[in-house]
């Protein structure tokens, strides 16, 4: 990061177009990150609806909580775009806070992922047996629905259908079925091909916070990073959008899509 | 400027000897680095080859064992593809890319030290395969699901995994940089139309390999998770498709062959007008046929896999895309037919070497265009007539091309002459050698020989012929115990070379053999597209002279060396390691990797003059 | 590699391109404004059951659009070099073409 003032000791280096090197890097190895993501995501639409075994993506994803953490890294990107601006108006103390809010929004991205990962190993299905929609139920739900037979009031039982044990037991004077159907990369298509790829858009994300820590740390050392230098800023932002137009596609393709059957 | 450096070790000001070499980050030592150890590990691969060869002198033979020949051709073509053609073609671009463009360095000068390492890093990966539980044995491929736990469960194939990664970092590293360089530091006047031929098929080259590596990289993690946590990507009971990696690895796999071979055309573009003293016919047109070859080339992926069933609609378009291909190969080679076409020949070994890969990669397009057609590709499908047609481009072509450029700029980079009788036995040696091993190939591939059997019945008829080939792999090898006498001779005690021994066309022959540390006093101004060449014949009224080697008098800023870009590296070698048996270890790999990255990026290119204040 | 080190370059190096009027930081909250209405509308689609395969179209332009605008305005390349934007959408189409041949050698139009 500090190479650009180093350089400047030296001779004045200009550039054949007047660009930048290392800007021009950057954006290159963007243009090379999108063959990345575009082979994860071409594996996970190639793979879809080809899963043999649930749970599917209708069974386990909440767009509801998925929105708010799509919304939190939009703002955060705001947020990293607005500390750039501070820092070359030469208002640290604003860079500062906005290079903070953005960490901590890219933290709690991570969060969300986290929780989101954990919910999706752990699973549990619940279905009322007199479910009046029960016609909207999703095949995992009535997979766990037709063990609704076995209830025997007052009584918990257990009954084995396919690869799920479900327990049948009363809950305020309703029959209720429930199991764990549990989503991990081993489970099924659908879950190695989702992990694989949001795990790896998690880890740029994981990448960016550390970066934009350190800058942020690192602001606070004499000439760390001053206004004339922030290119070093720019260049964190530039991967820092990045990671959020790739989450832009993931969520429209992999969740917003995730109810299509054989698609 | 001392506040923000990240002091654990002393900056290396002014390292000698060995040091010198590990902390280098100047492009010339770092693209003699990439030229030695490439060229050992041909060395390597071509000991492998000589092994399969030996194995298949004749019939029924059990020189080695079925398990050792599977992974020795694995091994072959790896090492080959990644550790020797690739790496060899990265010396090119380090040595003379910069001297090209009247460069002083490359872009990244750190980086490019990085990309070195970890290709080293990446090789000793995958060749410590052989003393840890065997090699890789899947084929250079790969294809799934051999390549998956339950029919490989030895650590040969993670090697290879890992390898390829780590190699994956290193080729990118130095594309990035490339393209950079090449976008960035011509010298004033070196518009696009100027730029010299190996310049512009490496920058062609370097965005291959930026947009084809991911891919790869993607397929390998695949393979990984498949084989380390159990994924089902390539598991077919639970619904995962082995042909999603064909389609991956050759989506990388057939730009890959570009990312092979434009260097060597590049090289040969170079070379051809140099000894016939006339300018390249049809410049823009070669220019314009390399980038189709570049854009097309990620088209036509799928003609590698016609016999898998993809259906009359995919073969019929992958087979016109493929046909279509061979446009723009037979334009570039219709150049260089003009090229030479009445000009005044003189047959130095470069040119030797250049006019052998005129014919040879000649008749390997053609065998391609035969397999181009998925209806007859479907009889060649596995054969040696593959093995035929790859080695004519690839050894017949590259390896025939790149030695051509080491002949050309060996006087550039070691200030030596070689020796012209030994070059040109050389030629002649491998060049016999090479048709008498692969020619007959084809025939006994269209007999139906299949590629990697590691022995074959006496009545199938193909003793005689393998006999010829394997005889073949010996005159090479033989031809190259020349070379290596005569580099080494005459890097040692040849005649010295003077700057310009070609008459040359280019800026590096306008600079010393070898060239100074900062390559050029001044930088150039270039005027003409064969610059060099038209300064010398007064065709620039106000060219300036633009070196006389004095060296030391301005006050030239190089870059100083770094131990951090080495330091990245070994990190990045323990971790493959940790990833292949211990987790912890990869964590201690990663923690060395990001020490190195931060000490990095707290470095300055270069420290600061005493006497300048430090004023940031 | 040093331009913006001096400030006199920096300026040079920053406005090689034309600068349309450089954003200011109330443009880069509408931009987000803009962001946050399009996901949700895009979360209201997505609950509109009656639209059934028509959401496709409609959550690509959207998706579209969001892309776009960050990559425009966060990332600066309406007011950048256009070889910056060369060199991303170089890549970002390569991937699309790609994608889509996999996708339809998987049979996944038919």
């Amino acid at each position: 990061m500090a190479q650009v003032t180093a350089a400047s000791h030296g001779e004045h280096e200009a550039t054949t177009t007047g660009l930048n090197h290392r800007k021009m890097l950057m954006w290159a190895f963007l243009g090379s990150d999108c063959m990345f993501f575009g082979s994860l995501i071409a594996t996970y639409l190639v793979y879809k609806g080809k899963s043999k075994a649930g749970p599917f993506p209708e069974d386990v994803f909440s767009i509801p909580v998925t929105s708010v953490s799509t919304f939190v890294l939009l703002m955060s990107s705001m947020s990293m775009v607005l500390a750039y601006a501070a820092l070359t108006r030469g208002n640290m103390k604003a860079f500062r806070i906005w290079l903070a809010s953005t960490v901590i929004m890219g933290a709690t991205f991570l969060a969300f992922q986290t929780f989101e990962f954990y919910e999706f190993a752990n699973h549990e299905v619940v279905v009322e047996c007199n479910d009046p929609d029960a016609a909207d139920w999703t095949d995992l739900q009535a997979k766990v629905g037709s063990a609704c037979g076995s209830f025997v009031a007052g009584e918990e039982t257990e009954v084995t259908i396919g690869e799920y044990t479900v327990k049948v037991f009363e809950e305020d004077g309703h029959a209720v079925a429930e199991t764990t159907a549990g989503l991990t990369p081993r489970t099924n298509l659908f879950g190695t091909t989702f992990f694989t790829l949001t795990g790896f858009h998690g880890a740029h994300v994981t990448l960016g916070v550390i970066w934009l820590l350190s800058l942020f740390f690192f602001s606070f050392r004499k000439g760390g990073v001053t206004p004339k230098r922030n290119l070093d800023v720019d260049l964190a932002a530039l991967y820092w959008h990045f990671v959020d137009v790739v989450w832009i596609v993931i969520f429209t393709v992999v969740y917003l899509f995730g109810v299509f059957q054989g698609f | 400027m001392t506040t923000l450096s990240f002091p654990i070790i002393r900056r290396p000001m002014h390292p000698t000897g060995v040091w010198s070499w590990i902390t280098t980050i100047d492009h010339k030592r770092i693209g003699i680095l990439y030229g030695v150890t490439a060229f050992a590990l041909f060395i390597l691969g071509g000991i492998e080859a000589l092994l399969i060869r030996t194995q298949l002198i004749g019939p029924d033979r059990d020189f080695v064992s079925a398990e050792v020949f599977n992974q020795l051709f694995t091994m072959h073509g790896t090492t080959m593809i990644f550790l020797a053609i690739m790496p060899l073609g990265a010396a090119f671009f380090n040595f003379v890319i910069p001297l090209q463009i009247g460069a002083r360095d490359v872009a990244f000068p750190r980086l490019n030290a990085f990309s070195y390492w970890t290709f080293l890093a990446g090789a000793i990966i995958l060749n410590a395969s052989w003393f840890l539980g065997g090699a890789p044995n899947a084929g250079w491929f790969g294809y799934a699901p051999i390549t998956g736990q339950a029919f490989n469960p030895g650590h040969g194939i993670d090697f290879w995994i890992i390898g390829l990664q780590v190699l994956g970092i290193a080729s990118l590293a130095a594309a990035f940089n490339f393209i950079v360089t090449i976008i960035n530091m011509r010298a004033p006047g070196m518009t696009w139309m100027r730029l010299p031929l190996f310049t512009w098929m490496t920058f062609i080259t370097a965005i291959l390999l930026v947009l084809a590596f991911p891919v790869i990289t993607v397929a390998l993690i695949e393979l990984m998770f498949d084989r380390k946590f159990g994924t089902n990507f390539f598991f077919t009971p639970a619904g995962g498709n082995p042909v999603l990696w064909q389609h991956l690895f050759w989506v990388f796999g057939h730009p890959e062959v570009y990312i092979l071979i434009l260097p060597a055309m590049g090289i040969v573009s170079e070379v051809l007008p140099t000894f016939s003293k006339k300018p390249l016919f049809g410049y823009p047109t070669v220019v314009l046929a390399g980038a189709l070859i570049g854009f097309m080339g990620w088209m036509v992926w799928s003609h590698h896999m016609f016999t898998v069933g993809l259906g009359p609609i995919a073969n019929s378009v992958f087979t016109i895309t493929t046909m279509a291909i061979a446009v723009p190969t037979g334009i570039k080679i219709f150049n260089w037919l003009g090229t030479i076409w009445k000009g005044s020949l003189d047959f130095r070994t470069p040119m030797l070497f250049a006019l052998g890969f005129i014919v040879l990669f000649t008749i390997g397009g053609i065998s391609g265009v035969m397999h181009s057609m998925a209806s007859s590709d479907a009889q060649q499908q596995d054969t040696y007539f593959i093995i035929a047609h790859i080695h004519y481009v690839l050894f017949s072509g590259a390896i025939m091309a790149i030695m051509a450029g080491i002949y050309y700029w060996f006087p550039k980079f070691s200030g030596r002459m070689y020796d012209e009788r030994m070059g040109k036995m050389h030629f002649v040696l491998m060049f016999i050698g090479q048709n008498l091993a692969f020619f007959p190939m084809h025939f006994y591939g269209l007999d139906g020989m299949p590629r990697r059997i590691y022995t074959y019945d006496a009545d199938m008829g193909w003793t005689a012929l393998n006999a010829l080939s394997t005889s073949g792999a010996y005159l090479i090898a033989f031809s190259f115990f020349i070379f290596i006498f005569n580099m080494v001779k005459s890097w040692r005690k040849g005649e010295k070379a003077a700057n310009d021994p070609w008459d040359g066309r280019t800026l590096e022959w306008s600079i010393p053999s070898p060239p100074p540390e900062h390559n050029f006093d001044e930088i150039p101004t270039v005027h003409d597209r064969d610059d060099w060449w038209a300064r010398k014949r007064g065709g620039v009224k106000h060219g300036v002279p633009v070196s006389g080697g004095s060296g030391e008098g301005h006050a030239i800023h190089m870059p100083q060396p770094s131990f951090w870009p080495i330091v990245v590296s070994i990190g990045l070698l323990v971790g493959a390691f940790g990833l292949i048996y211990n987790v912890a270890v990869a964590g201690i790999g990663g923690g060395i990797a990001m020490v190195g990255i931060y000490a990095w990026a707290f470095e300055p290119v270069n420290e600061p003059d005493e006497k300048q204040p430090a004023h940031h | 590699m040093t331009q913006q080190a001096h400030s006199a370059d920096a300026h040079h190096a920053e406005a090689a391109p034309v600068h349309t009027g450089h954003p200011t930081p109330g443009t880069y909250f509408k931009v987000a404004m803009a962001l946050t209405a399009i996901t949700a509308l895009e979360v209201v689609v997505y609950f509109f059951e009656w639209l059934s395969y028509g959401i496709i179209p409609i959550l690509v332009i959207l998706s579209l659009v969001k892309f776009a605008l960050v990559a425009m305005f966060y990332m600066h390349l309406r007011y950048d070099h256009k070889l910056f934007s060369t060199m991303f959408v170089a890549g970002l189409v390569l991937a699309l073409l790609v994608a889509f041949a996999l996708l339809a050698l998987f049979k996944w139009f038919i």
